[in-house]
C-alpha cells in the first residue's frame, strides 16, 4: 500500500488530490463529510483534498498546529529529525486510537522521551486537525510546506474550538 | 576609581579562597597549553597563544585519537585541559568523563547522574548541553534537569548540588556556568514553555544561593536600582520590569538565560543576553517586554545591573538575545575603549562600551537581513537605539493568523549559540552564521505549565537570490561594523570558532568537516570529515610539548531538527520541493571527540 502511495505520488498525485486513494484504503478513503471535518467509513477523521488542491480546513489548521506544537521534535512538515520518528509515517501506520492515546499519554524508549499532551489544549483541542494533516503528509496527497489553498473554517468547527479552548 | 577601590577592600575582607579560586583560574586561563573554560577566557574570545599549528603547516594535519562518548544526540560545548586531564562532557544523561592525556586518554574516573528521563521533552530543541565549567578544584555540571553538581575534579565525588529549576514548569538547562570569584553564575533555559528567565548565583564552596536575578518582574526580581542601572545612558527608573507588559503575562514572560556569560575582572561585571518574550505570537503580549531580547551587565557579587541594552524591542520572530558577549580592549579613533561585541540573532552586529553600555555600531553581519532597515544611532532620537521594523516582515503589524513570508533572518537566527572568536592579532571576528529566512504565522495559544507555549507555525528556507547554501563563515570588522570576508557553506555553521597565534581560524561544519582556513582571507587550509555533524566547539591545547585542536562531533541541536530532512521554500512552488540538501543525505547520529596535531 505504502508503495503504490509513493508511486502516485511521485505521478503527480499532489495535484490528483485524493481521488485516486478513494478505492484503495479504508483508513484514508472518505466516506462522508460533516460541517466541514471529513469521515471514513468508520467514522475515522480524514483528510479531503479537492482537485485543485484545495484542502480542507482541519488539515490546514493541523499544518499550523503541528508546526507550533510538535515540530521542535519532529522536524518540518511532520519529516522526523535526527531523534524523532516522522509523524506523517506514525499517522498512516497506526490506528486513530493509539495516535490519540500516545499524544496524550506520551511514551518513553529508553532516552527517547514523547511528554504527554492530554492536558495542552494548544494539542488536544487540534488534535484532529494534525492527526488529519499528518495522514495527507504521509500519504503524499499534500506536499511539503504550507497548503496554498484551504477551505473556509465552517460555524461547526469554529464553535467546538471555541468552547475547547475555553 | 573609589568603586573600584571598594570593591578589592569587599574581596579583602572576603574569604581567602575565594581570591584564591579566581586567580588559580585566571592563571589558567592564561595558560594556552590549558583550556579552563568552555569561552576560552573570560572575555569569550575563543583566542589562543598557541602556533605550533599554523597557517604554514596545518595542511599536514592528522588525526591524533579519538574517543567515542557512548551517546548518541547533538553534542554542543568543548572539553576542557585543565594539566594532564581532560574533562568530556556528553548530552543528556549528561555523563562526564575525566580522561588522562599522560596515559592515552585512560579514563581516569566517570560521573553519570541520575536524572528522571521526563525532562527530555521539555527541553526544546534536542538535549544539549554545552559543557563543564572548572575552578577550585571542582568540575562544574549543569544538568538538564537544571540540578548544579560540584565534582571534585581529581575522583569525580559529589562536593555539593543544587537544584536551580523545575522541570515541571519547563524549566530546562543547556548551558555550561560560569565561575567568578566565589560564586558560580548559572542560567536557565524555557523559553517556548514560559518560564521567566533568571540568573543565579552559587556559593563556590557549597552551593548555596548568593542572588537571583529575573529578567523580568519587580524591581526586587530584576535587580535593578531604578536610579542608577541605566538603559543608553538613561536610569530605567521605576517597575522597569513590569510596564512594558499587559497584565501578569510577564511572569510567563520569556527573557531566558541559556547562551554564554562573560566576565570583566577590572568592572566586576557579568555579560549575557536574556532569550524572547513568549509566547510567540507577539498579539498576546502587547509592549516592549522588558527585559527580553536585552544585553546585561551585572554586578558579580551583588547581581544588581549597572546597565541593559534592548535590542529587539517586542520581538515578533524568535530573535533571542542571548549569543555571547565578546570583549575586546581597541582603540576607536586614537581613543582606547573597553568594548563588548554581540551578533544577534536578529542580524544585527552590535559594538558597545562595555563600561557604560554606550551603543556605538549596529549593523547587519548578513546583507540578507531585511526586518529592519537599521537602527536609530542618534542620542537624541525619541526611538535612539530601536530597530525600525519594515512592515512588511512585521508579524505584529500583520497581524495574528497571517502568514508574514520572506522574513530574513529565521527564527534560529543569523547566528545561533555557536560562538564566535576573536584574533587580537587581525583584530577581526570569526562568526559562524546561518543564512536562512522563513514565513511566519502567529496566532492565539492558552499557557499550560509544563506545556509548550509557542502560537506561532514557521518555514524556513534558504536565503533566496543567494548562493542557495544555509550558512557562512564570516570575518567581521566590529569597529567599521563591515563584512571582511565571507565563505559560503551548504549548510548554516553551528560550530563554535578558534583563531590562534597560528594565523588560522577553525570551524566545523553540519556535515561534520572540521576546517582550517586562513584568518587573513578565509582560504580553506585543510578540511577532514568526522563521522558525524559538528555543532561543538573548536579547542586547543598542549600535552608534552605539542600542540593539538580538539572537537566533539555528533549531529543534533535545532540544526538537527531543522535540516535533518532538509528545507523547502514553499515560495518556490510545487517544483523546488526537496530540491535542497538534507543533511541527513551527509550524516548521521554520533558522538566522538576527535583530537588532531601536526605530526613532528
Amino acid at each position: 500500500m505504502r508503495n503504490i502511495a509513493v508511486m502516485l505520488a511521485t505521478a503527480g498525485m499532489m495535484v490528483m488530490g485524493q481521488g485516486a486513494f478513494a478505492q484503495d484504503d479504508p483508513n484514508i478513503t472518505v466516506a462522508y463529510e460533516e460541517d466541514g471535518r471529513y469521515f471514513t467509513d468508520d467514522g475515522i477523521p480524514t483528510y479531503f483534498v479537492d482537485e485543485d488542491g484545495t484542502v480542507d480546513w482541519l488539515t490546514f489548521s493541523g499544518f499550523r498546529r503541528y508546526h507550533s506544537e510538535c515540530h521542535v521534535c519532529h522536524g518540518p512538515d511532520g519529516e522526523g529529525s535526527t531523534y524523532a520518528p516522522a509523524l506523517k509515517n506514525s499517522a498512516v501506520d497506526m490506528t486513530y486510537d493509539d495516535f490519540l492515546y500516545t499524544v496524550a499519554a506520551g511514551r518513553e524508549n529508553g532516552n527517547s522521551v514523547m511528554p504527554q499532551f492530554g492536558d495542552n489544549l494548544n494539542v488536544t483541542c487540534y488534535i484532529d486537525d494534525i492527526y488529519v494533516y499528518l495522514k495527507a503528509r504521509g500519504t503524499d496527497a499534500v506536499a511539503r510546506g504550507r497548503p496554498a489553498k484551504k477551505q473556509a473554517k465552517s460555524e461547526a468547527i469554529a464553535e467546538d474550538e471555541d468552547a475547547c479552548m475555553g | 576609581m573609589k568603586k573600584k577601590l571598594l570593591l578589592t577592600t569587599a574581596l579583602l575582607l572576603g574569604s581567602t579562597s575565594m581570591v584564591a579560586a579566581n586567580d588559580d583560574l585566571m592563571a589558567m586561563m592564561d595558560d594556552p597549553n590549558q583550556w579552563a573554560i568552555q569561552t576560552g577566557d573570560y572575555a569569550n574570545q575563543r583566542y589562543s597563544d598557541l602556533d605550533m599549528i599554523n597557517k604554514d603547516n596545518v595542511g599536514d594535519m592528522q588525526v591524533a585519537w579519538t574517543f567515542s562518548t557512548g551517546v548518541l544526540r547533538g553534542h554542543e560545548g568543548s572539553p576542557l585541559v585543565i594539566g594532564d586531564i581532560m574533562y568530556v562532557h556528553t548530552p543528556f544523561p549528561n555523563i562526564v568523563y575525566a580522561l588522562d592525556l599522560a596515559n592515552d586518554g585512560k579514563i581516569i574516573w566517570k560521573y553519570e547522574p541520575k536524572q528522571d528521563p521526563d525532562v527530555i521533552p521539555v527541553m526544546c530543541c534536542d538535549t544539549v548541553n554545552r559543557g563543564v565549567a572548572y575552578a577550585d578544584g571542582k568540575i562544574f555540571l549543569h544538568q538538564a534537569d537544571t540540578t548544579v553538581v560540584a565534582l571534585n575534579a581529581d575522583t569525580g565525588a559529589v562536593e555539593w548540588s543544587v537544584v536551580n529549576g523545575d522541570p515541571s514548569i519547563g524549566e530546562t538547562n543547556t548551558a555550561t556556568v560560569l565561575p567568578v570569584g566565589d560564586k558560580v553564575i548559572v542560567g536557565i533555559s524555557g523559553g517556548e514553555f514560559g518560564v521567566r528567565g533568571h540568573v543565579t548565583a552559587y556559593n563556590i564552596a557549597d552551593g548555596s544561593q548568593e542572588w537571583r536575578a529575573y529578567s523580568m518582574g519587580p524591581d526586587s526580581d530584576i535587580l535593578v536600582d531604578p536610579e542608577t542601572t541605566t538603559h543608553l545612558g538613561t536610569p530605567v527608573g521605576e517597575n522597569s520590569g513590569t510596564n512594558t507588559w499587559e497584565g501578569d503575562q510577564w511572569k510567563i514572560g520569556g527573557g531566558t538565560t541559556w547562551g554564554w556569560y562573560s566576565y570583566d575582572p577590572d568592572e566586576n561585571l557579568v555579560y549575557y543576553g536574556t532569550g524572547n518574550p513568549s509566547t510567540w505570537n507577539p498579539a498576546q503580549r502587547p509592549g516592549d517586554n522588558r527585559w527580553s531580547m536585552t544585553i546585561m551587565a551585572r554586578d558579580a557579587d551583588t547581581g544588581i545591573a549597572k546597565w541593559f541594552y534592548q535590542m529587539t524591542p517586542h520581538d515578533e520572530w524568535d530573535y533571542d538575545g542571548i549569543n555571547e558577549m565578546i570583549l575586546t580592549d581597541q582603540e576607536i579613533d586614537g581613543v582606547e575603549r573597553k568594548l563588548l561585541t554581540h551578533f544577534d540573532r536578529n542580524g544585527l552586529g552590535y559594538t558597545l562600551d562595555r563600561v557604560s553600555g554606550e551603543l556605538l555600531v549596529a549593523e547587519k553581519f548578513d546583507p540578507v537581513v531585511n526586518w529592519t532597515t537599521g537602527v536609530d544611532m542618534d542620542p537624541n532620537s525619541d526611538t535612539y537605539g530601536r530597530p525600525a521594523v519594515v512592515a512588511q516582515y512585521s508579524t505584529e503589524q500583520n497581524g495574528e493568523d497571517v502568514n508574514s513570508t520572506g522574513i530574513c533572518p529565521a527564527a534560529l537566527g543569523s547566528k545561533d549559540q555557536q560562538p564566535a572568536a576573536y584574533s587580537p592579532k587581525t583584530e577581526l571576528f570569526y562568526v559562524p552564521t546561518n543564512h536562512v529566512c522563513m514565513d511566519y504565522e502567529p496566532f492565539r495559544v492558552s499557557y499550560t505549565a509544563g506545556q509548550p507555549y509557542v502560537g506561532a507555525t514557521l518555514a524556513m528556507y534558504p536565503a533566496p537570490d543567494s548562493h542557495g547554501g544555509m550558512g557562512n563563515f564570516i570575518a567581521w570588522d566590529n569597529i567599521k561594523g563591515e563584512i571582511a570576508w565571507s565563505v559560503p557553506e551548504q549548510f548554516s555553521v553551528w560550530s563554535g570558532a578558534l583563531a590562534t597565534a597560528g594565523d588560522v581560524v577553525f570551524y566545523g561544519t553540519l556535515e561534520g568537516y572540521l576546517k582550517a582556513v586562513d584568518a587573513a582571507t578565509g582560504e580553506e587550509l585543510y578540511s577532514f570529515k568526522t563521522p558525524s555533524g559538528i555543532i561543538g566547539n573548536v579547542m586547543t591545547y598542549t600535552q608534552d610539548g605539542q600542540q593539538y585542536v580538539a572537537v566533539l562531533s555528533g549531529i543534533g541541536g535545532w540544526a538537527g531538527i531543522g535540516l535533518a530532512a532538509g528545507l523547502t521554500n514553499p515560495n518556490d512552488g510545487l517544483g523546488a520541493v526537496g530540491g535542497y540538501a538534507a543533511l541527513s543525505d551527509y550524516t548521521a547520529l554520533g558522538g566522538q571527540l576527535t583530537v588532531f596535531t601536526v605530526p613532528n
